[in-house]
């Protein structure tokens, strides 16, 4: 029973409205998040994220497609039936309702016991450290502790699955750090599944355990932080999660050729003649004198740990290199200076046209 | 230094003098003379004979037999006072029942056409209140619309009697005073957050435990205010329930009406306008005294 997914998505879709008017918000996806997982959904405005997190949580039926929540399809279920707290945007705390009475509210929905629910509740406040305002009403805290109470209400009735969209959104850059930490502490001491909600990558990329990225209405790739970042599934996750150098080539034997003619020693399983996009990090390229690439710099930027060296090949291509700064600061790199550039083989990730 | 300026207290005083000399000759000084009037004997016709006695209240609670001379209480008086108060919570409830799904469905509509059911709801409201009645009648005679309907359709064989009876005053106060629950309970749900239902029903509650714990007590001002609104007028009323209810069903306000009429017992009219009075202050006291506690708790 315990591999069990906690949430199985089989092939869900999504229309609002209908006809010609009709928005695709999800177009067919599949997804099983693994138990005790910090897992993330992570894509552009408008690209089916809350949508998703709202068929999970009940609010809105799929077009089509089943939802199964620790082994049982829940799909025909209301959301006050199914194993799952949501973590709002915008809190959603009840107002006419003191912190406590707000965390009090969904164990006294599911009628437990006086003495374990002021239990449960005053665990909870400690957990979300608020010991000091359990009495206060919403309205008399600032948005981070808000945000604690919103935390600790969904919590309380220890569901299955913890789902949040976007709940650091609103909260200032200091406090958004401190909540991010918080949140990884919560879900490590309560074991619960979380399914986190973000446009923000590198939110994503420090808090998850995996990461599913999506992109109108479809996952485009599912997986840990690493492989995202390190071998992206396409030209769209290679450039949504940090920057990226985009290279056209041709496929030959033993190697691939550049536009600009430019041969790159490069082994591969395609077809020769075929055209791919070559991706690499910017810390990953490399100036070195037997490099297999000439440029030119157009543009040496200095941001303190590194230094940023935007050059152009001679077909015009931008390149863009991460320099890690030597104890001097000194790169010594000018505008307009004649470079060569490499990388190691690993460090390119070859994606079909 | 010039000269030290006129101080604020003075000022707002002289401002609020017109203000104030309203309230006493507009508010003050009738409310006064029904107080004395209330402690004079009656006039043989009509009037007040100044001869201070405390008659007319002893008349409010008992009757003394013109024969012998013996007290009793003055039930038919109760009975009156008993109606009024039951029938003016009922069009209270009423309202309630019928205002606030209508109050919902309003605020619930786009922002474009809220404004068209609004003034729906207040046109009654702009037309005669006697006209208002008489189209209630028209509707719940014997051979109105409602029973040649119900007859047409088989539901019955012959004609209910509503006209002139209890029901028929709560059906037209009911009706008269709809707007006055609509519009306050819209106000209320119309700040009210609907995202607050998404996070109940995810907390677990059934659609009637977020009615109970969520919306209503968050819309309470509104059914504060709009029951405060119905409950007032309600217990004054007097057209509706004369013309609807007929010689029977006599409310406080038709009782009042009858010892300043063919009753000539001025002095009784006046101290019963004073109990009503004083049943209205206790109500809005209680209004006061929710809505402020309301406040306080949240900050
Ligand atoms: N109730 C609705 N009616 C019609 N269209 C909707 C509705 N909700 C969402 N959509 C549309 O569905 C698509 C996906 O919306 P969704 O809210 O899931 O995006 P999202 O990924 O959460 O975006 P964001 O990052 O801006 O919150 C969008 O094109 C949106 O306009
Ligand atoms: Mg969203």
């Amino acid at each position: 029973m315990d591999d069990q997914p906690a949430i199985r998505i089989a092939d869900a879709r999504k229309l609002y409205g209908s006809g010609e008017a009709a928005v695709r918000a999800l177009d067919g996806v599949s997804l099983d998040i693994l138990n005790g997982e910090f897992f993330t959904l992570l894509g552009p405005s408008g690209c089916g994220k809350t949508t998703l997190l709202r068929l999970i949580a009940g609010f809105e039926t799929p077009t089509e497609g089943r939802i199964h929540i620790a082994g049982a399809d829940v799909s025909d279920d209301p959301p006050n039936r199914r194993p799952v707290n949501t973590v709002f945007q915008s809190y959603a705390l009840f107002p006419h309702m003191s912190v406590r009475r707000n965390i009090a509210f969904g164990l006294e929905m599911l009628g437990r016991q006086r003495g374990e629910i002021a239990e449960t509740v005053e665990r909870m406040i400690a957990l979300v450290q608020l010991s000091d305002m359990a009495e206060r009403t919403p309205t008399q805290l600032s948005g981070g502790q808000q945000q604690r109470v919103a935390l600790a209400r969904a919590l309380a009735p220890k569901p299955k699955v913890l789902l949040l969209d976007e709940p650091l959104s609103a909260l200032d850059l200091k406090l958004r750090k401190e909540m991010q930490l918080e949140l990884k502490r919560l879900q490590h001491e309560t074991g619960i599944t979380f399914v986190f909600v973000t446009h923000d990558q590198e939110e994503a990329l420090t808090m998850s355990d995996r990461i599913g990225v999506m992109r109108g209405g479809r996952l485009l790739q599912v997986g840990s932080p690493r492989e995202i970042y390190n071998h992206p599934a396409d030209r769209f996750v290679a450039d949504f999660i940090g920057e990226t150098n985009f290279l056209s080539a041709r496929v030959e034997a033993e190697a691939v050729v550049l536009q600009n003619g430019a041969r790159v020693p490069l082994a591969s399983t395609r077809t020769p003649g075929s055209m791919v996009t070559l991706a690499v990090r910017p810390e990953q390229v490399q100036l070195r004198p037997d490099g297999p690439i000439a440029a030119t710099v157009r543009q040496v930027v200095y941001s303190g740990t590194d230094t940023h060296c935007y050059a152009a090949l001679s077909d015009g291509t931008q390149i863009v290199a991460r320099l890690q700064n030597p104890p001097s600061g000194e790169v010594g790199l000018q505008a307009g200076e004649a470079i060569r550039i490499g990388f190691a083989e690993d460090a390119v990730q070859m994606l079909d046209d | 230094m010039a000269a030290p300026p006129r101080s604020p207290a003075r000022t707002s005083w002289l401002l609020s003098t017109p203000a104030l000399l309203l309230l006493i000759f507009g508010a003050a000084g009738p409310l006064l003379i029904v107080l004395v009037y209330a402690f004079l004997e009656p006039g043989e016709y009509s009037g007040v004979v100044w001869q201070f006695t405390t008659e007319a209240w002893f008349r409010v609670f008992f009757e003394r037999d013109i024969f012998d001379g013996t007290v009793s209480p003055a039930d038919a008086h109760l009975t009156i006072f008993w109606r009024s108060l039951e029938l003016s919570v009922l069009t209270t409830l009423t309202t309630f029942v019928i205002g606030l799904p209508m109050a919902w469905f309003i605020a619930t509509r786009p922002a474009n056409q809220r404004a068209i059911w609004l003034f729906l709801i207040t046109i009654p409201f702009w037309t005669n209140l006697l006209i208002r009645t008489f189209a209630i009648m028209e509707v719940i005679r014997n051979q109105g619309i409602l029973n040649s309907l119900l007859i047409r359709l088989g539901v019955i064989s012959d004609p209910i009697q509503i006209l002139y009876t209890e029901t028929a005053v709560l059906i037209g106060m009911a009706y008269v005073y709809l707007p006055l629950m609509v519009l306050p309970l819209f106000a209320a749900i119309d700040r009210f957050d609907f995202r607050l239902l998404e996070a109940g029903y995810d907390l677990y509650a059934s659609r009637w435990q977020v009615l109970r714990r969520i919306v209503l007590p968050i819309v309470r001002p509104g059914i504060v205010a709009g029951s405060i609104l119905v409950f007032v007028p309600s217990l004054g009323a007097y057209v509706t329930p004369r013309i609807l209810g007929g010689g029977k069903n006599m409310m406080i306000g038709n009782f009042i009406e009858l010892q300043f009429g063919q009753g000539r017992n001025w002095p009784l009219g006046a101290a019963l306008s004073l109990i009503l009075l004083a049943i209205v202050l206790i109500a809005l006291l209680i209004y006061v005294r929710v809505t402020t506690r309301e406040d306080s708790r949240h900050g």
